[in-house]
């Protein structure tokens, strides 16, 4: 595997790791507010704010550690994306102030308030919309370079079929993965009242999210042909994938295994993303940076490959023990340890 | 002043990151401060020094939160304003820039584990244990990202052939010139105004009548910890003027005013300069002070900014920045030093109405001192983004609307930081240290 593979497979495993973490995040944000307004709230809260607390500034590093690992192996990207995304990039920015300051000033400071609870959700719905963009941008056509220029065509954006279709596909993949991820903690919580609900959330969105899949792969045939024929290359990820989306709902469905069912639901997008990212390869952004085209120079690209390795054994030991504490100890699960 | 891409990006940086090192500030030297006090409640068996830690970690909770937002906004703004600036510099100090995050996870991981875990293990020395990766992650992001600004003020570690990078060497770039003096300089003052902003906040209850044990106890550990950090913060803030002396001396020369070569440099303090005849009025003038500041001999030479091209003369402001911090660490300096000589002879009332004034009036000035440093060394570094090599006009971004994005982080930042003072007031308000006191009591 040559280092510019090496770089993009790590920055992607990262990412991926956000798009699990963050989602779990994001939906609970919106089923908090959901709760709320139909005057469930107490049932499924205390779930939420008990699995979010400790971890919510880790979801926040993935993130991080994706766009300042990509500016560093691919330093190009920061000239055209850092370009073409000032307005919608500081608006996502924005959005994930708001968000995380207001979970910490509600969670942690006052008593909560209506406000906070309202913005923790809707914002739930439009960070995942507006970072999805970045996805959409990448499959080009949204961006021009004209006289060493770099324009972003926020018209097109808009009014594409294709970027609308990944928006949709986006946020109802975070309620999804949100309400299978929390249905395996009530679970384990032996919170009958919450699992239920969640529960009947989880079915609720699973079948949309292989919708709305669809529907991307049918937009992006129009958008970007050259890339939806090399999805077929790989067909057998997205085959994988709806595969282990069948065994998830199915065990959800049995109210079985909902520990295994959402490993299943973390496969299914597992091969999703993947699936998407190498026929992606070797662009970065269609028609302007490639792996190979964007890449640093050799030696910094070596030192970051080695901080990474570094960085990773300190990190992945630390991860397990957060996950022991806090998944994995039924008593803290279960609220009887503070 | 003409309002282009330039100068809005300019603004823009300067609102972020004007806010985030406040937080950033408290977020490097809080968890060392709640660490200390938790350690010394478990070495003598204190109840006090333990529900100190816990009360100040509970607050901390909330300014992490803010330091970690605008942490990633201005993580983001890099790529978004200065894009050529970052494709350009992102090949040498991408290194220091992903070391950052690593030390941002572990910091993040350890301090999940560390809030949620007070109660839960039988030793109380193993939750203490799990502080000691919080101080080192958060101490270790100021290191890293100070590398980052030092390669801005001294950069080195690659060969520019024709606008193109060449031999490029990360740990060069790294370990700068300038790494030493501004690492040791940001992560010194951050625990000194840590230590500073605790200690107010005690002496502003103190001064609202709440005079028992638990306060003097938390006033003595945060001003004597303070008046070191404020030693160690001075004698490392004159070697950053020795390092300016002799890698960056235009930028001493405009701090200082000091407009002829020459040896035997007087120092000035304060004053107005008229900018006609370069004549400096009503100013305080130390004789030989400049020399000794810069090289360490009141006979040195002193570059003057006759030595410098007209178009590369830093705003002449920074003058009055430079005096501030400096006089603010003074002020810190005594005021620590008086606080622990008097512990020692017991002979003077620390709990005097106008000494704890005082110290309620450092917590704010400390925090004074890091804005007029840091505005200091990054306006004295202009016209240059990367000293010598990249003007900042030639890094920022050419798109439009970076006005709008201006108004909307003020508009984020005027609410963040009111909410931020409210939550935590309120949250200290409905649950007072006087509960858990009666708690302890009970418990005895
Ligand atoms: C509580 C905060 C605080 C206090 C009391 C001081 N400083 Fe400071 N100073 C900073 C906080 C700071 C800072 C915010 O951390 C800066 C901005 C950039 C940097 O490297 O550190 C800084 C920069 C800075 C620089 C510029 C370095 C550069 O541009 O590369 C010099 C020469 C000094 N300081 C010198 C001093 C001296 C002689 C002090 C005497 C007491 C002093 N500082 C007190
Ligand atoms: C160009 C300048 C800077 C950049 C790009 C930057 C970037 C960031 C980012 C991305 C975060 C959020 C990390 C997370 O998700 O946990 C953050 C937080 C933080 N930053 Fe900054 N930062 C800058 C300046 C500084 C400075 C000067 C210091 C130290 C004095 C500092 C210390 C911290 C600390 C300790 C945190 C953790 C949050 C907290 O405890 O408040 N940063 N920064
Ligand atoms: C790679 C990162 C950085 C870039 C590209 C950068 C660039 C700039 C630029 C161009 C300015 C405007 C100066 C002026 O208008 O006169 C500025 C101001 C400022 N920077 Fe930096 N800087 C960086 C790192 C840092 C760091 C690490 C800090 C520490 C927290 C910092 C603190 C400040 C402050 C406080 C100002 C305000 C000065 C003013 O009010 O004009 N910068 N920065």
């Amino acid at each position: 595997m040559d280092i510019q593979l090496l770089g993009i497979t790590v920055l992607w495993v990262f990412l991926y790791g956000y798009l699990i973490t963050a989602s779990i995040d994001f939906g609970a944000g919106f089923f908090a507010y959901y709760g709320e307004l139909t005057g469930r709230d107490h049932i499924i809260n205390k779930i939420i704010s008990r699995y979010l607390s400790p971890v919510w500034e880790v979801t926040n590093v993935f993130f991080v550690f994706f766009f300042v690992g990509l500016v560093g192996f691919f330093p190009d990207t920061a000239y055209y994306y850092g370009t073409a995304l000032l307005v919608p990039g500081s608006i996502a920015i924005i959005l994930l102030a708001i968000r995380g300051s207001f979970y910490a000033f509600g969670n942690y400071g006052a008593k909560k308030s209506r406000v906070y609870t309202f913005l923790y959700g809707v914002t739930g719905l439009l960070i995942p919309a507006s970072l999805s963009t970045a996805l959409t941008l990448s499959e080009g056509g949204f961006i021009e370079e004209v006289n060493g220029e770099v324009k972003f065509l926020a018209g097109e954006l808009f009014s594409s079929f294709y970027s609308w279709s990944v928006v949709l596909l986006a946020i109802v993949s975070v309620l999804f993965i949100s309400a299978a991820f929390l249905t395996y903690y009530a679970s384990r919580a032996n919170d009958e009242p919450a699992l239920e609900l969640l529960r009947k959330y989880a079915l609720f969105w699973s079948a949309p999210t292989i919708l709305s899949s669809i529907l991307v792969f049918v937009a992006l045939q129009q958008h970007n042909s050259v890339h939806f024929e090399r999805t077929l290359d790989y067909a057998w990820f997205f085959i994988a994938s709806l595969f282990c989306f069948l065994i998830a709902t199915y065990l959800i469905f049995q109210r079985k295994r909902y520990g295994t069912a959402f490993i299943f639901v973390m496969l299914q997008f597992f091969f999703a993303f993947f699936g998407y990212g190498i026929s992606h390869l070797p662009w970065i952004l269609y028609d302007h940076i490639t792996i190979y085209s964007g890449y640093t120079n050799e030696t910094t690209g070596v030192y970051l490959v080695i901080a990474f390795i570094a960085g990773l054994c300190l990190l992945v030991p630390s991860l397990v023990l957060l996950m022991r504490l806090f998944l994995f100890d039924a008593e803290y699960v279960k609220g009887n340890k503070s | 002043m003409e309002l282009d891409s330039a100068m809005l990006s300019r603004l823009l940086t300067s609102l972020t990151l004007g806010f985030h090192i406040i937080f950033a500030t408290l977020g490097v030297g809080v968890p060392l401060l709640i660490s200390l006090a938790e350690w010394i409640g478990i070495k003598r068996n204190d109840p006090y020094y333990t529900l100190l830690a816990r009360r100040w970690a509970r607050g901390f909770v909330v300014t992490v939160a803010v330091g970690v937002v605008t942490g990633t906004a201005i993580g983001l703004q890099l790529s978004l304003l200065w894009p050529n600036f970052m494709q350009l510099a992102g090949q040498v100090i991408s290194l220091p820039l992903f070391l950052e995050t690593f030390a941002f996870f572990f910091e993040a991981i350890f301090l999940g584990i560390y809030l949620y875990t007070w109660d839960r293990f039988k030793k109380p020395i193993y939750h203490w244990l799990i502080s000691i990766p919080v101080v080192i992650g958060s101490t270790l992001s100021a290191v890293f990202i100070s590398t980052v600004n030092a390669f801005m003020n001294s950069p080195q570690g690659f060969d520019m052939v024709d606008g193109v990078l060449t031999n490029i060497q990360p740990l060069a770039a790294m370990f700068n010139p300038a790494t030493p003096t501004k690492v040791g300089h940001v992560v010194m003052s951050a625990y000194l105004t840590s230590a500073i902003v605790l200690a107010a906040i005690t002496a502003f209850h103190m001064l609202k009548g709440k005079r028992s044990t638990y306060y003097r106890k938390a006033l003595k550990l945060t001003m004597t910890a303070g008046f070191i950090f404020a030693i160690g913060t001075a004698v490392i803030g004159d070697f950053s003027g020795k390092y300016l002396a002799e890698y960056q001396p235009s930028k001493l020369a405009a701090a200082e005013w000091h407009f002829e070569t020459s040896e035997n440099a007087d120092l000035v303090v304060g004053g107005f300069l008229n900018d006609e005849t370069n004549e400096v009025k009503y100013g305080l003038v130390l004789p030989n002070f400049l020399s000794i500041l810069a090289h360490g001999d009141p006979n040195a030479e002193v570059m003057g900014l006759d030595q410098v091209p007209e178009d590369e003369v830093p705003p002449l402001y920074i003058h009055y920045l430079f005096d501030g911090m400096v006089g603010i660490g003074m002020f810190l300096a005594a005021l620590t030093f008086f606080f622990v000589i008097a512990l020692r002879l017991k002979r003077f009332n620390t709990e005097n109405k106008w000494f704890l004034r005082l110290i309620v009036l450092a917590g704010p000035l400390s925090v004074l001192a890091i804005e007029f440093g840091w505005i200091f060394s990054e306006v004295g570094r202009q016209p240059w983004i990367l000293w010598d090599i990249m003007r900042t006009g030639h890094a920022a971004t050419s798109a439009n609307g970076v006005g709008w994005m201006f108004v909307l982080f003020l508009l984020l930042y005027i609410v963040l930081g009111t909410l931020c003072v409210t939550v935590l007031r309120k949250m200290f308000k409905t649950n007072p240290a006087e509960n858990e006191l009666e708690e302890i009591a009970r418990k005895k």
